[in-house]
């Protein structure tokens, strides 16, 4: 359970965040949704503590996220960034196997746990072998996503998983995500510009645009009573983009 | 990593193998300034305590000049060395009204110094031109070279800035010369062979007067003091070794005089006479034996573990002070610039001057260079750590944060390794810049391929020059060659400009 009491954050003279408050309730898909600059991954960065809000309270599973506490609250969170995040100077199982070193886990059992995560996510052997450089764009993300969940974390944060992607891998992975969602049961928040992201894997789906929420609830909700008219124009805007783009 | 902890290894083996310097028992430590006639002198009091056997002589030849053997005598590093009356008393006791042996000496003994009586010759400063310039401009006498202010000079820097050689000498005769340069002096007799230059400040003794056919400008006004050479040397050797003290005495006192001195310096300057060889000449021992001086083959050989030496362990100690400093100074920015900055002060010093200055605090020999050549090395390796850690990825950065890696861990396992691109090519720089420098240590008796570049710069031999200069740029070439070879284990695989796979096709 992740909680956001009247948020607020500055950058200098740039408002990110402005008097937000969420509710992640546990085992749903939380997408934080918006265009660039809308506050959505300053929202997951506080959650993670390596933002300090300026003013609010964050909450997760009923405690606090300060210094003191940050270090045991990550404990619990997966975190997946665009194209993965992996670190170029280690092979895709050395990026998988990290937390699992960080906790002292044997060799035997590392590697078991990455087998079990490769065939989840449909990784093969071969390409755990490989430096990141070395593998695709879509392989890249599925070894950002097996480290995220070598701890088995009951919170999974995503930050535009799938925005480096082409569409058609993005597509496929976008429906993998959402079974393995299913199949997982975590409480997931997903930051993403993408409407059919949001609409495909959301069970609640927050709106933002310049650090402040317009709406939040189902994507049903968004579509048949857009709390404003910026609602609706957001969400046909991507709509027609993809459409003419399938006219092509 | 591996490759920094190699170097380390590597350093501290060297040293080992090194060996501490000799044990202080039953040896007399002589050293010379790095000029031949000095060498010559200095050489000629080794034989003697040689043949004597009383002690073992060790040369420290080939000091960078008068302060550093100075010091080096006052602080223990040698015992004795050649100086001159004029230099004991203006620049050293800084009193110019010390006229007389006796008074010089009698003043040194607050610093545990004694001197021999004069040797014989008065190595004085003097000016001298070609003899057919003499002719054609009527030059007979210092005096006369003020009608003639379109003349060029060049002086070596000691002389340029002594009071007791050009600034006075202007003042006392009133001279002006439209061009006055500051050059090496053995490369000033070519120039002033080749009429590049007119006139220039030589040494009464140098062995180039004759064969050159110099003209000694005549000192009319007596403005030159007098330079008579003895040897200066630590009071406590000669109580230890009364025996080759007055032995020394013995031989040396009043037995040199002006063309003696000239002449020997002439047989190593111009007739290629090793300094062994000519000293060996005077003293009328046999001539040096073949075993124990090793021939330039074996002295390239010998110097080249003598420079690795000084380049790995002053590499060494760089890498373990600069590492931390390019991260600490990337950790806290704004002391991070003030550490940079006096860094980078640091590099503008001349390194033959950082050289001098550590000599007050750590002597003369291999430690005050390996002191110099670490602080010299340290630039390039804070300066590519600092810009390696600033570049990294912050992203990279957070997600080690959030995946639990503590600070430490983070340093050694995602930092450095990210950095080490930039931190490798700045060890690389930092290598062959020392092979370089290092050179310059033989100016304190640091040893390495500079001993031989400085003996041959003295000496006026090229050939000499060359054995140091040459294998010290191969050296440079060889470690630039062996980076390359260690890049490819040092850096990781992942961050590699060429990997034998290229980016796969997206395969999803």
């Amino acid at each position: 359970m992740i909680v956001l009491r009247e948020v607020s954050k500055r950058f200098g003279d740039r408002v990110a965040l402005d008097g937000v408050s969420i509710d992640v309730r546990p085992g749903t898909v939380h997408v934080l949704l918006g265009s660039s600059g809308s506050g959505k991954s300053t929202v997951l960065r506080v959650i993670l503590g390596l933002v300090k809000p300026d003013r609010g309270e964050v909450a997760v599973d009923g405690t606090p996220v300060t210094d003191a506490t940050r270090a045991s609250l990550v404990r619990r969170m997966g975190y997946v960034v665009q194209d993965g995040g992996l670190y170029p100077h280690l092979t895709a199982f050395d990026n998988v196997a990290l937390p699992a070193d960080v906790h002292g886990w044997p060799a035997a059992r590392t590697l078991a746990r990455a087998a079990e995560l490769g065939a989840m996510v449909g990784l093969d052997d071969q390409s755990l072998r490989l430096y990141p450089r070395e593998l695709s764009g879509g392989q890249r993300q599925r070894v950002g996503l097996m480290r995220a969940l070598v701890l088995d974390p009951p919170l999974l944060l995503l930050d535009e998983p799938l925005g480096a992607l082409d569409p058609i891998v993005r597509s496929e992975l976008q429906g993998q995500l959402g079974r393995l969602f299913a199949t997982l049961g975590k409480t997931v928040v997903l930051v993403t510009h993408d409407i059919r992201e949001a609409a495909l894997l959301g069970t609640t789906i927050t709106l933002m645009t310049a650090g402040r929420i317009v709406q939040q609830g189902t994507f049903a909700d968004l579509v048949d009573r857009p709390a404003t008219p910026f609602v609706t124009q957001f969400l046909t805007a991507q709509t027609l983009a993809a459409g003419a783009q399938k006219d092509r | 990593m591996r490759t920094i902890i190699g170097i380390l290894a590597l350093a501290v083996l060297l040293l080992h193998a090194s060996g501490a310097s000799a044990a202080a028992d039953g040896v007399i430590r002589v050293g010379s300034k790095s000029f031949t006639e000095s060498y010559i002198l200095a050489e000629i009091a080794a034989q003697v305590i040689e043949q004597t056997g009383e002690a073992r002589a060790e040369r420290q030849l080939g000091l960078g000049g008068t302060g550093i053997t100075y010091r080096a005598i006052t602080s223990g590093a040698i015992d004795l060395y050649p100086e001159y009356t004029g230099t004991l008393s203006r620049i050293i006791l800084k009193d110019a009204t010390l006229g007389t042996p006796e008074a010089i000496r009698a003043r040194l003994g607050a610093s545990g110094l004694t001197m021999s009586e004069p040797l014989g010759f008065n190595n004085t400063y003097a000016l001298a031109v070609r003899a057919d310039t003499a002719e054609r401009r009527g030059l007979g006498s210092i005096g006369d070279l003020a009608r003639h202010p379109e003349l060029r000079a060049a002086f070596s820097s000691g002389f340029l800035e002594r009071e007791d050689g050009w600034p006075g000498l202007k003042r006392h005769y009133g001279l002006t010369l439209a061009e006055v340069r500051v050059m090496e002096h053995a490369l000033t007799y070519r120039a002033l062979a080749g009429g590049e230059v007119d006139v220039m400040d030589v040494f009464s003794t140098d062995g180039q007067l004759e064969r050159l056919r110099l003209r000694i400008l005549r000192d009319d006004r007596g403005f030159f003091p007098d330079y008579s050479a003895v040897l200066l040397a630590r009071r406590d050797m000669a109580e230890r070794f009364p025996r080759t003290w007055a032995r020394l005495r013995e031989v040396l006192e009043g037995s040199l005089d002006d063309r003696r001195m000239s002449a020997l310096n002439a047989m190593a300057d111009l007739d290629g006479k090793s300094v062994p060889e000519v000293a060996a000449a005077f003293v009328g021992a046999s001539p040096p034996d073949a075993q124990r001086r090793p021939g330039i083959a074996a002295e390239i050989y010998a110097l080249t573990f003598d420079h690795l030496v000084l380049v790995l362990v002053a590499l060494a100690a760089a890498i373990l002070l600069g590492m931390p400093m390019g991260i600490a100074a990337a950790r806290f920015r704004r002391a991070g610039q003030v550490e940079l900055g006096a860094i980078g002060m640091l590099q503008t010093v001349p390194a033959l001057a950082l050289l001098v200055f550590m000599i007050p605090l750590f002597g003369i020999g291999r430690v005050p260079a390996l002191v110099a050549l670490s602080l010299y090395a340290l630039l390039p390796i804070v300066r590519n750590t600092y810009a390696g850690m600033i570049s990294l990825d912050r992203q990279l950065l957070e997600i080690a944060e959030v995946l639990g890696l503590g600070p430490l861990r983070r340093l050694a396992r995602i930092e450095l390794p990210l950095a080490s691109v930039s931190i490798m090519a700045g060890i690389k720089t930092s290598t062959v810049m020392t092979v370089g420098t290092a050179t310059l240590a033989a100016f304190i008796g640091g040893g390495g391929y500079g001993t031989l570049i400085v003996r041959g710069l003295a000496l006026d031999d090229v050939g000499t020059i060359l054995a140091g200069a040459v294998p010290a740029a191969a050296m440079a070439l060889l470690f630039h060659a062996g980076f390359e070879l260690v890049d490819r284990i040092a850096i990781p695989r992942g961050l590699r400009r060429h990997t034998g796979t290229g980016p796969s096709e997206d395969r999803s």
